[in-house]
């Protein structure tokens, strides 16, 4: 493509449009969601990570940019790209704010593993590392059985807060958000309905889910067993591979979910119930994440968070009353990943005694996203922080988070603060008024 | 001075992160909103506060340096295109709201604060900051000072100079001026009104002291479906004839529905040639009638339909699908292209069929999207910059939309500004004698020609006929 050179002595090396693609060849990603992009710029502001540094190399329009350059071989990805791309939490807020459907998360996904190939190798092993770690059942549970043992220690959250600010003072205070280890007996492989039964669903423990939050487990399936849901648990399903999608490892994850599908695709049952948010929004892509398995389809089309079943099948009139004043936390696998946002509050004004407190920027990610916290530590605090300071602005005696990676951020930076705020899942704050 | 050391002296101002100068990640400035002309600066220096923009800029002025602003970057006649300024300076981090006067209905932001954070942070007190572009949610305070931006509800409570009553302005010298101030009608020249919609040619805006509206005590949102343009262009004059001022009165053409529809799902028949978003507001008190007498308008001009909003979703939904109208076009095709120009409110139904018959003559698809109500056309144009011989095409139609806009007794510009994209079609409105009466006004502030070069006026030694850069890009 021609370069002009303004006559009137102005910008040198202006080009009108971009250089032509490079030929039919292509190195990682398709140009259409590319060209989807008007480089409006509407999803800046919706953007944690432009919203904390300003910089366009950190928004979404930005990425975009870059991930074409890279793509039509203009830039490589040297550090100072990967950094930019690294820094995105995958929240996909700015599909929520897109006005012209840009895919971020499949570009974003689609650049990820290609990135990760061209790592150094130190680099890359370690990030394996992490993905098998946190997908491994049997290491998994060794990695957090000490933090389990310790977990909600006020002598951890104490030094956590006499350490805030720094890196060792986060991870103590993770640790310590991370709830005890109450012995929680397994759950059933099936529970039955009470009353009519409604339909069968199949739910997933998950993988961190499982091993960290076991009461939510139980809670989940006794509320679906109240609004009449019979529920077979999967027990052994393992990860359904959205954690080392996240982490760019394309292969392992697809290798997971065709695993999950061979162990449960067959499965006669109205509706799939992941245990995380970032589980659900992973599986309900499944029909586009393998395109080539025709029972993939079916299985996104049957998953469905837990809160939204409750949502439209109803429960029953609660047992007792939440006192407290709640807010809600709006997870970004669910409200922008899954688009689910008015069902969790709905369910909890049904159980709440007050009206819910609006939380400041609910929309905007924690700083958990997945691993993000653990790869990217500086920015998950920086966003830590702001939700924190949100959440005391909101003066709510009870925040609700309905993912297991928020709970344990933004607990963790209430332990951190020192301030007097719990941080509950909202199927927990839902049992306690419907089952206890 | 070397970009390396230039970037150590600006990073011990502004810190390690305000400072972008890796050439691949310099990239992603090459463009903002308007896309079809690029460069990429040498340097981005983002500022945390309105002291470290001065000491930028006064740095920049020791060394000579020409630079240009820029906010979020979503402007759309690429007035933030580095030409002859290695130096881009970003607001993006000023933004703090300094200070809220509730009684005297005022407001001091700092450059980078989002323009929906404003109404945001004074609505629980039922006021709000009035002008409200389509991209409020995403473009800056000082963006909207330096393209005097308007919106949908420009129609009756004026453009972003009404509701600016001071700023402060970085020179290009790194000098600090405050301008206009906290009271209204200071005794000697307009100076805010001259900084207001300069784009960025006179130094930089830091702060500004904007106007706070009281929120209208109830509104009236309707959509009239139409059969054509020109039986709701006669509606649009009839109107504002019948002497209603509606808070806002937008046209969207047959094009622009369908992609609409197929985006949001908003209930548009498929085979309305337009439809008007017609907005009401003010005390309760009359305001129905006031809707009764414009429906009674619309159908004595043949609209066939008229939907009124019952309540706040319904209302929010017709407007969703106005504000994001061009994200929703922009699905038709891989790019598009923004034109704005005005006419006479009279003179819409022939500038929407010059807009057809060029679209025809250029072979290309044109969608419309107008702020009726005051003349202002949105023609978006749709393109695939992969195609050059379309974009030459897309690059002629444009300037024969503003040619006709012109000869129709209108203007180059309702709110995008001139920036580089019409610098060239100045000469159709301004004689040489204007143009260098408005460089010498511009040279008041900034002698040396260091505050974005290029823009707006056309360089007074250039024959602006022949050189323009979009008709060299067509050539």
């Amino acid at each position: 493509m021609a370069e002009t050179s303004r006559e009137n002595g102005a910008g040198d090396g202006v080009s009108v449009c971009p250089p032509e693609p490079r030929g039919t060849q292509r190195r990682f990603v398709d140009t259409a969601p590319l060209l989807a992009c008007v480089h409006c710029g509407l999803c800046q502001d919706a953007c944690p990570t432009y919203v904390e540094t300003g910089r366009e190399a950190d928004s979404p329009r930005g990425r975009i940019h870059l991930v074409r350059a890279l793509e039509e071989g203009r830039i490589e990805p040297t550090t100072e790209v990967t950094r930019h791309l690294d820094a995105c939490l995958g929240c996909l807020a700015c599909e929520t704010a897109c006005p012209s459907g840009v895919p971020y998360g499949t570009v974003i996904g689609a650049t990820r593993p290609w990135i990760e190939d061209r790592r150094p190798a130190a680099v890359r092993a370690a990030r394996r590392a992490l993905a098998s770690l946190l997908v491994h059942p049997v290491a998994r549970r060794i990695a957090f059985a000490p933090l389990r043992a310790v977990g909600g220690a006020s002598l951890l959250a104490r030094a956590a807060r006499r350490l805030h600010g720094t890196r060792a003072g986060s991870l103590l205070a993770f640790a310590a958000a991370v709830p005890p280890a109450r012995g929680t007996p397994a759950l059933p492989g099936v529970v039955e309905p009470v009353g009519t039964p409604r339909g069968t669903a199949l739910f997933l423990p998950g993988c961190v889910a499982e091993t960290l939050f076991p009461e939510t487990a139980r809670a989940t399936v006794g509320l679906l067993a109240a609004a009449g849901v019979r529920v077979r648990v999967a027990h052994g399903s393992g990860c359904c591979g959205a954690l080392p999608h996240h982490l760019g490892r394309a292969d392992d994850a697809r290798a997971r979910l065709r695993a999950l599908l061979r162990s449960v695709g067959g499965e006669r049952v109205d509706w799939i119930l992941p245990s995380a948010a970032g589980c659900g929004a992973h599986l309900r892509e499944a029909g586009h994440l393998l395109a080539e398995e025709p029972a993939a389809g079916a299985l996104a089309a049957k998953t469905i968070d837990p809160l939204v079943l409750l949502a439209r099948l109803g429960l029953p009139e609660p047992r007792r009353r939440i006192a407290e004043t709640v807010a809600v936390h709006d997870p970004c696998h669910l409200v922008h990943g899954q688009g689910v946002r008015e069902e969790p509050r709905a369910l909890l004004r049904a159980v709440c005694e007050k009206p819910l407190v609006p939380l400041r920027e609910s929309e905007l990610c924690c700083g958990s996203a997945g691993t993000y916290n653990l790869t990217e530590p500086d920015m998950a605090a920086r966003l830590l922080e702001r939700k924190i300071d949100a959440v005391v602005a909101s003066g709510a005696q009870v925040v609700a988070a309905a993912n297991p990676g928020c709970l344990v951020q933004v607990r963790s930076g209430a332990l951190s603060r020192g301030i007097d705020v719990r941080v509950e899942h909202p199927l927990d704050l839902l049992a306690r008024a419907h089952l206890d | 001075m070397a970009t390396g050391v230039l970037a150590r002296r600006l990073r011990a101002l502004v810190g390690d992160d305000g400072v972008v100068d890796a050439d691949d990640v310099l990239l992603v400035y090459e463009c903002d909103g308007y896309t079809l002309e690029r460069a990429a600066p040498e340097l981005v220096v983002l500022p945390r506060t309105p002291a470290e923009t001065s000491a930028v800029v006064r740095l920049l002025a020791e060394e000579r340096i020409a630079f240009v602003p820029r906010g979020a970057g979503t402007g759309l006649s690429g007035g933030t295109l580095p030409l002859a300024a290695p130096v881009m300076v970003c607001t993006s981090r000023l933004r703090e709201i300094e200070s809220i006067d509730l009684r005297n209905r005022r407001l001091v932001a700092q450059a980078g604060v989002v323009n929906s954070w404003v109404t945001r942070a004074v609505q629980g007190d039922r006021l709000l900051y009035a002008p409200d572009p389509s991209s409020q949610t995403a473009c800056t305070i000082g963006g909207n000072v330096a393209e005097n931006s308007g919106g949908p509800h420009t129609l009756k409570y004026g453009v972003t100079v009404n509701h600016v009553l001071g700023v402060e302005l970085v020179l290009p010298s790194g000098e600090v001026v405050r301008l206009g101030g906290a009271v209204e009608d200071r005794p000697g020249p307009d100076l805010v009104g001259f900084v207001v919609g300069s784009e960025g040619t006179l130094g930089i805006t830091t702060r500004a002291t904007l106007r706070l509206v009281r929120a209208p005590e109830a509104v009236r949102t309707l959509l009239a479906i139409f059969d054509s343009v020109d039986a709701a262009s006669e509606a649009v004059s009839d109107v504002i004839a019948s002497g209603i001022v509606p808070a806002a009165l937008e046209m969207m053409d047959r094009l622009v529905l369908q992609a609409v529809e197929q985006a949001f799902s908003a209930g548009f028949p498929a085979d309305a040639g337009a439809v008007l978003l017609v907005e009401l507001d003010g005390p309760a008190a009359g305001l129905e009638e006031q809707a009764e007498a414009v429906s009674a308008v619309c159908r004595r001009n043949g609209s066939r339909e008229i939907r009124v909003a019952r309540d706040e979703a319904e209302r929010a939904l017709l407007w969703k699908a106005r504000k994001r109208a061009f994200g929703a076009v922009g699905r038709l095709a891989p790019n598009y292209c923004t034109q704005d120009g005005v006419v006479p409110r009279s003179r819409l139904p022939e500038i929407v069929r010059a807009i057809a018959a060029t679209a025809e003559r250029h072979r290309l698809r044109i969608g419309n999207l107008l702020h009726a109500g005051d003349g202002n056309i949105h023609p978006v144009i749709l393109f695939d910059e992969r195609d050059a011989d379309e974009v030459r095409r897309v690059i002629e139609a444009g300037h024969e939309i503003l040619a006709a806009c012109v000869a129709l007794g209108g203007s180059l510009s309702g709110e995008h500004g001139i920036g580089v994209e019409k610098i060239g079609q100045m000469p159709l409105l301004f004689s040489p004698d204007d143009l260098l009466a408005m460089t010498r006004l511009k040279a008041v502030f900034d002698p040396e020609g260091r505050a974005n070069p290029h823009k707006v006026v056309p360089d007074a030694k250039v024959c602006v006929e022949a050189r323009t850069p979009r008709r060299q890009a067509a050539m």
